[in-house]
């Protein structure tokens, strides 16, 4: 892995971009990384586009701005792609992850000429039909584990198996929904 | 420090930090009464002791004891006056004060 | 053992809260600070802290509150942000005047207007001449460090004079980053309890607490105000070295960063200065003798420390994240070009208004001030010496 990893993440106020960043930043945290996991703010709207960020690092990143070149792009609501520039200083030897039903190069056409890896992950259906809602955090968290190769996937696995056994104490059903999403989402990951 | 022993000659190194005083209530000795040049006069005969006069003190120089009003405390009355202007009776008077 | 966690800055500044155990909390909410008495009120419903909460109307309330509860006798804690932090400034005043180590929680955010809820210095440098201690944070761990150090600070018998602890709104106090938190009982500890000679509550000796000042006085007990002042410098070392012993953290009245050989610098006060140390390190690589002081300690200013650690260096940019609109430079900058007026060669300084209202600092901008360095160290000192860095010309 290289020195630092930069994620810019995209989606809308309320869907959980802000969530899985920190969720993310968690799951690095457990194995040992250097993690930053921040939103930019503004006053919050729900539905409008936010960004959230993470870098993880093997040292601590002293810097605190934005992230300008990602390694990595996550978009949690497909619909912004067309509204926002999503791939805007993503490093070519870097990936964007999509949250959509489509084949990856059928959304090249829409990313302004990015002509890296596009990854995409029918995030909403794995939740509908794993956890009952199309609630994208979790399965999106594992597209960028998979893609990224942050972490090993069975590390990330039992990692969230114990967060959210914590978490979900009460609830016994949501956990074993959550950790199928996980699953299905490391292994149908496209691109 | 007491009250008694903070003087204007004090340097900053002997006054109490933040001007505190160890005691409480010390505002009784201020002898505000020095002030007065006019002074409200009690008849204690034309008094029905309705008790207006008292919570219109700005100083509380009307004393109360056992639901009656006492004389005036003139160690702290500055003669403002109000008393004489509230009381319905005539029970107290306002005059110069000789010295 | 040191706790290897992560958390946001306001959760690392509530948990160091939790560890205190303060005898009350007035707060009232506002954002980027907000978090700060929810954790809190999370605690005290929990019954991991025997605080009593007090939910004010204001923060001038919050203000009076802790001026009530620290003369009372107790130990006062609260937290603001910008418009909360200027609706307090009355009470600032009093609680630093009556000598109440009360200790507030900054999320420094901009005052309007315009309206803006994101960070800039502008709420805290406000308050630069109220009379409280200012600690500046650069990141969650040192955010936590200072509150912890802050009471000992404080409180001490010589100071007796409130404390604020201020963190960047949002860069800092909601980013999610690594921190070594200390034990519980080390912190409660270190810390001690507040045990003032006297106060308005102390049956065998009580009080009176803030008396009216005539003429005769109220110059006597500012100048008491000044010496303590004076006075904390010496105080704030002393908790350093035995915050170091339990944490293995340094801390000193500013940080120097590849300063030694430094040929030009920055000044820089809070998240942006991590930023900037990145930059430097870029600069080295380059073989461009670049350093960084962070400023920790702004009230009491460290003017002779300042002065001999720039002493060597032939450009320095100071760095302002609040315009105090003199017409020429900002609060950091009136305050180090005063420090090194006794230098007998003073190095060539420059003052630039960054990241207000949130603006985001990035390192190519920090650079380009590095860069200007560089030619004002080799031509001279620019005529003009008030600049605004990463603004649309």
């Amino acid at each position: 892995m290289q020195e630092m990893t930069e994620i810019r993440w995209h989606g809308r106020g309320g869907q959980g971009a802000k969530t899985a960043a920190l969720l993310l930043a968690d799951v690095a945290f457990n194995t040992g990384k250097y993690v930053q996991g921040f939103p930019e703010y503004g006053p919050e709207r729900m539905g409008a586009p936010i960004t959230a960020f993470n870098r993880i690092s093997d040292v601590r990143c002293t810097i605190h701005s934005n992230i300008y070149q990602p390694d990595y792009v996550v978009v949690v609501d497909e619909t912004l792609i067309a509204s926002v520039d999503v791939t805007k200083g993503l490093k070519p030897e870097g990936a964007i992850i999509i949250n959509s039903a489509k084949e990856p190069e059928d959304l090249r056409a829409s990313l302004s000429g990015f002509s890296g890896r596009i990854c995409t992950i029918d995030a909403n259906r794995i939740a509908e039909e794993c956890i009952g809602r199309p609630i994208p955090n979790t399965p999106m968290l594992a597209a960028v584990v998979k893609v990224s190769q942050l972490l090993d996937d069975e590390a990330f696995l039992k990692d969230m198996e114990q967060s959210l056994a914590h978490k979900f104490a009460s609830k016994p059903q949501v956990i074993e929904g959550n950790l199928k999403a996980l699953k299905r989402s490391l292994s149908e990951v496209k691109g | 420090m007491k009250a008694a022993e903070i003087k204007e000659t004090l340097t900053w190194k002997e006054l109490t930090v933040a001007g505190e005083i160890a005691e409480g209530g010390t505002s009784v000795l201020t002898k505000t009464g020095e002030w007065r040049t006019m002074i409200p006069r009690f008849i204690p005969d034309k008094c029905k002791q309705c008790m207006l006069c008292v919570p219109c003190c700005p100083d509380m120089s009307i004393p109360v004891k056992d639901g009656k009003r006492l004389d005036f405390d003139y160690d702290h009355c500055k003669g403002c006056g109000i008393c004489y202007k509230v009381c319905p009776f005539g029970a107290i008077e306002f005059e110069k004060e000789e010295k | 053992m040191a706790i290897r966690e992560r958390m946001s800055g306001n959760e690392a500044v509530a948990y160091a809260m939790r560890q205190i155990d303060p005898d009350v909390m007035g707060a009232f909410p506002i954002t980027p600070s907000t978090e700060i008495p929810q954790y809190f009120s999370q605690y005290v419903a929990n019954g991991q802290v025997h605080t009593e909460f007090v939910a004010v109307e204001s923060e001038h309330s919050a203000m009076s509150c802790c001026i009530g509860a620290q003369a009372a006798g107790g130990r006062a804690v609260t937290a603001t942000s910008s418009a909360g932090l200027a609706l307090m400034w009355e009470m600032l005043y009093v609680a630093a005047s009556s000598r109440l180590p009360i200790t507030l929680s900054c999320v420094n955010r901009a005052l309007s207007g315009p309206i803006n809820i994101n960070n800039d210095h502008s709420d805290s440098m406000g308050a630069r001449d109220s009379g409280w201690i200012q600690l500046y944070a650069e990141n969650n761990q040192e955010a936590y460090d200072n509150f912890c150090m802050a009471m000992r600070i404080g409180e001490h018998k010589d100071v007796r004079l409130p404390v604020m602890c201020c963190q960047d709104g949002f860069i800092t106090s909601h980013a999610i980053e690594n921190i070594e938190l200390l034990e519980d009982e080390i912190v409660k500890n270190f810390v001690g309890k507040y045990e003032p000679e006297n106060y308005l509550l102390k049956k065998e000796n009580p009080l009176s607490v803030g008396p009216y000042d005539t003429v005769a006085y109220y110059m006597e007990h500012k100048k008491q105000q000044a010496e303590a002042m004076k006075n904390a410098k010496a105080v704030i070392l002393e908790v350093a070295k035995d915050f170091e012993k339990i944490s293995a953290r340094k801390y000193s009245f500013f940080e120097e960063y590849k300063m030694d050989d430094a040929e030009v610098a920055m000044v820089i006060i809070g998240s942006s200065a991590g930023t900037a140390k990145a930059v430097v390190d870029s600069l080295r690589e380059e073989g461009i003798k670049a350093g960084l002081i962070k400023i920790r300690v702004f009230r009491p200013f460290p003017a002779s420390e300042i002065a001999k650690a720039l002493a060597h260096v032939k450009a320095a940019a100071i760095m302002d994240k609040a315009d105090s609109f003199s017409g020429c430079g900002g609060p950091l900058f009136a305050e180090v070009r005063s420090a090194c007026y006794g230098l007998d060669s003073k190095p060539v300084l420059v003052n630039y208004i960054y990241g207000l209202g949130g603006r985001d600092v990035v390192t190519t901008d920090l650079k380009k001030a590095f860069n200007k360095l560089l030619e004002y160290a080799k031509k001279g000192a620019p005529e003009e010496t008030y600049y605004h860095l990463g603004v649309r010309e």
